[in-house]
């Protein structure tokens, strides 16, 4: 636990990617399989599920720390974290226990679960008495299932590949799906023999840079391949040892949850892997994301929603054929292998390819990407013929050429006060647009700004604040903002009657005056346009 | 209208003391001022008089300008305004920060200004009045905030000046530059390496050492020759250099920030530098507490940062508590 805790304290010490890697590399060279594997864990983004009510610990926290329940409160309110708010409250051990991660984690956080009410407070007591304040701070993040620490799984991987001799693609390969952090798991990562990988592993996906500026820069337009940017989920059909796994691109096993699309691919011959994204797709169409929306997190859909909101795998590429990986073959021979396959399938609309957009040039490829919205896409793909399918985020060869927002200047009107970083911060924000002499709510965004942008807001909110409302403040109708979307719905829960996807600030507007920003009615005008896009890093 | 009421009246224009017709760390220019220290959101120039502590007078000057008419009055030394009698008391904070003890008709009321309880070699120990009524900070009035021991942050200081040193990097530290830097420099060893200063601490420096604070050698950045190698150096800058075109003659780097804030993880992220050192002028909530209960004062006023907090606590500890605002949210030596 301490040399978690110290690993932990260096990688949130630094911004640099390369001496987070370094902390990491350091970290698994010197540590035991047992806890390394739960440290990989960790920073890959595992997370315990939820073991303890925020309610019952802020109480407790405040048992330990002495001091009534309103002051934690207050705290709490200031620092933004509660992992953090415990470790800066409650006495500090000063001999801390010397226990290694694995056994915190095995014997004292996975066993809280089962616990009843009173067990449960004397063991967290307990606990916080042994612990020193870094390590405080360590464990509440994984008791509250928040161990965040601007590490990607990616990263985690990278460092691990410096140590094991085994190159970073290996090792995501083998971390993939549901990866136990056992000793023996762990072990196995550094294993030279690379056969082994389970049958149901999916590849890693490969992800496409957002292309800023001209196309034409590309080069030649017929050396791309261009196609739609569907706003589904990213996901792999794995066909393998006579079964089907469906992965999400968040590493998810969801095969049960797409009943259909799995049925389907069972037409699929043995040693093929499909990378695609699931849509909810009706009669040859795409259904807009928010049908899709409907079909996640259930683990067996019912006959009513298969119906109501049938889903299909769009497939953009094939990365496995007859037990062959074909990643690095080019796209373009891929690309005729799985139309080949596909066309030669039993009728089925469940699995299909994602049509190619033909072209002359570049100015009918951009004219398509501006009709994208009519087909529920978000832009245009596109991928160098001769590419081969890459690890991670690879520059060069695959440019997503995404449409441009939708936009409105709105008043911030509300700001409440962030969290982890900007905890101390009035950094999210309400906005309204104008409504019968009246601003009425359209949005809510927290993002967008500079960190100076960031501190002048706070500073305006707190001296411009015309009442409260728990931890909310209303603020003088007085800074405009563009606020950008990727789109907009009806929505009988939101007051203005419409409801905003993904908004955030593009820009403070300190050229507008609160009168000069936009109406109800201009925004219910947007209404119009077609089902939006969505940001596929999501 | 009780006496102590009398006493003290928080005006548009701040604290007054209408019995001696005058304004503590006024908030616009009038008649007469007390000046508790020389940090801006205490000390605005423009007052036709000001009362302060004398040990202060090189760095209140500089901020007030050399025409400013300054009464510079030892610690503890008494002067009669209109028969009330007024004395100054250390408060710990900055060189010739001051409490402003008020005695009329056998009440006493003392205004801290800010104030911290922790040493410092570079002013006079914060001393405890008793008093019936007291008016403290409460910038960190919150019982998350309590400082490490100022050896431990030192050799932490030491341990990243080296490490830097080690990689070839320059350490650059930012520090408000009145106090906070000065205090930095008294305390560290400047025997790891030769110590550079941006200007705005560097003038501040000079009136250290003419008030007769000794502090270790230092050099203005502005004069370092051409080809200076900074891989060995510290160097010591107020926080809003960061991230601007004068950072970028040192080459490698890393960059740090001493002050109370950074005792929160958020506001240490905020700040983008590589290091957070905990370092305050201020009181800790423990400091906060201890301070109200030796001055035995039963009417207690709050002004600066987390006052409802600290008000409420001491409610319940009985006491008669109030927030008072400050005029400005502190941005000046407080952020
Ligand atoms: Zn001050
Ligand atoms: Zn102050």
């Amino acid at each position: 636990m301490k040399a978690f805790a110290a690993l932990y304290n260096r990688l949130d010490s630094t911004t640099k990617t390369n001496e987070k890697v370094a902390a990491m590399a350091d970290y698994f060279e010197r540590a035991r399989p047992a806890d390394a594997a739960w440290a990989l864990w960790f920073l890959s983004g595992g997370r315990p599920k939820r073991l303890i009510a925020s309610g019952r610990l802020r109480q407790w926290a405040a048992v330990a720390a002495g001091i009534p329940d309103w002051l934690f409160e207050e705290c709490y309110d200031a620092v933004g974290d509660l992992a953090e708010t415990i470790a800066l409250l409650v006495p500090a051990a000063p001999q801390p226990n010397e226990d290694p991660l694995h056994l915190w984690v095995e014997e004292r956080l996975l066993g809280l679960r089962a616990l009843e009410e009173d067990e449960l407070r004397e063991r967290l007591l307990a606990a916080w008495a042994e612990l020193d304040r870094r390590q405080l701070f360590v464990w509440n993040k994984l008791i509250t299932g928040a161990l965040r620490v601007g590490v990607s799984k990616r990263l985690a991987v990278r460092a691990l590949a410096s140590v094991a001799r085994v190159d970073a693609a290996t090792l995501t390969h083998r971390l993939a799906g549901n990866w136990r952090p056992t000793a023996a798991a762990y072990e196995a990562l550094f294993s030279a023999d690379t056969s082994d990988a389970d049958l149901s592993r999916p590849y890693p996906f490969f992800l496409a840079h957002p292309l800023e500026g001209e196309p034409a820069a590309l080069g030649a337009h017929d050396d791309w391949q261009a196609e739609w940017k569907w706003d589904g989920i990213r996901a792999q059909v794995v066909r393998r040892g006579g079964r089907v796994f469906l992965w999400s691109r968040g590493e998810e096993l969801v095969t049960e949850s797409f009943p259909e699309v799995a049925e389907s691919a069972r037409l699929l011959p043995d040693g093929c892997v499909i990378d695609g994204e699931l849509m909810a797709w009706k009669d040859g169409g795409p259904l807009p994301f928010a049908v899709l929306q409907r079909r996640l997190g259930r683990k067996k859909p019912g006959p009513k929603i298969l119906a109501d909101a049938p889903a299909a795998l769009v497939a953009y590429d094939l990365l496995e054929w007859r037990g062959e990986d074909y990643r690095s073959r080019p796209l373009g021979e891929r690309r005729s292998r799985l139309t080949g396959l596909l066309d030669s399938l039993p009728a089925t609309d469940r699995v299909l390819a994602s049509p190619v957009v033909a072209a002359a040039d570049w100015a009918e490829l951009e004219a398509a990407r501006l009709a994208a919205r009519e087909r529920s896409a978000e832009g245009l793909m596109l991928k160098r013929l001769s590419s081969a399918y890459g690890v991670g985020r690879r520059r060069g060869d695959w440019w997503k050429w995404k449409l441009d927002p939708f936009t409105l200047d709105a008043v911030l009107i509300y700001a409440q006060r962030g969290h982890g970083r900007r905890a101390s911060l009035y950094t999210d924000y309400t906005f309204g647009v104008w409504h019968e002499g009246k601003l009425v709510p359209i949005a809510k965004a927290y993002s967008g700004l500079t960190d100076a942008e960031i501190r002048r807001v706070d500073r305006f909110v707190r001296r411009h604040t015309t009442d409260r409302f728990g931890p909310v403040r209303a603020v003088e109708p007085e800074l405009v903002f563009e606020i950008a979307f990727e789109g907009i719905r009806e929505s009988k829960r939101h007051k203005s009657g419409i409801a905003l996807r993904f908004p955030r600030m593009a820009r403070w507007r300190d050229d507008k005056k609160p009168k000069e920003a936009d109406t109800l009615d201009a925004a219910r005008a947007l209404l119009q346009a077609p089902a939006p896009a969505r940001d596929e890093g999501r | 209208m009780t006496a102590t009421e009398a006493l003290l009246q928080l005006t548009r224009d701040g604290l007054f003391c209408p019995a001696g017709r005058f304004w503590i760390d006024p908030w616009r220019p009038v008649e007469r001022a007390v000046l508790t220290h020389a940090h801006a959101d205490h000390a605005r120039p423009g007052s036709e008089r000001y009362l302060a502590a004398a040990e202060g007078e090189l760095v209140l000057r500089r901020r007030l300008g050399p025409e400013a008419r300054i009464e510079a009055v030892p610690y503890g030394a008494e002067v009669d305004r209109d028969g009330v009698r007024v004395s100054l008391h250390p408060a710990g904070h900055v060189l010739g920060s001051a409490q402003v003890r008020l005695e009329h008709r056998g009440q006493v009321c003392v205004v801290s200004g800010d104030y911290k309880a922790a040493a410092d070699p570079t002013c006079a120990v914060f001393e405890p009045v008793a008093c019936h009524h007291f008016v403290t900070e409460s910038t960190f009035g919150l019982p998350v905030f309590r400082w490490p021991e100022t050896a431990e942050v030192v050799d932490e200081l030491h341990a990243w000046w080296r490490g830097n040193q080690e990689q070839g990097k320059a350490s650059l530290l930012y520090a408000y530059a009145l106090g906070k830097a000065q205090r930095l420099l008294a305390s560290i060893d400047p025997s790891i390496g030769p110590i550079w200063t941006h200007g705005a601490v560097e003038n501040l420096v000079e009136d250290y050492r003419g008030a007769g604070v000794p502090l270790p050698p230092t050099r203005r950045v502005s004069e370092a020759p051409d080809g200076t190698d900074w891989s060995r150096a510290l160097v010591v800058a107020p926080p809003s250099a960061h991230a601007t075109p004068w950072m970028r003659r040192f080459g490698a780097l890393s960059t740090a920030f001493a002050s109370g804030w950074m005792a929160l993880r958020g506001t240490r992220r905020r700040r983008s530098v590589d290091r957070g050192f905990v370092l305050s002028d201020h009181a800790d909530w423990g400091a906060l507490i201890g301070a109200i209960e030796q001055t035995g004062a039963q009417r207690v006023w709050v002004t600066h940062g987390y006052r409802e907090p600290l008000v409420r606590w001491l409610e319940e500890a009985g006491l008669e508590a109030r927030a008072i605002a400050a005029r400005f949210e502190s941005e000046g030596d407080d952020r």
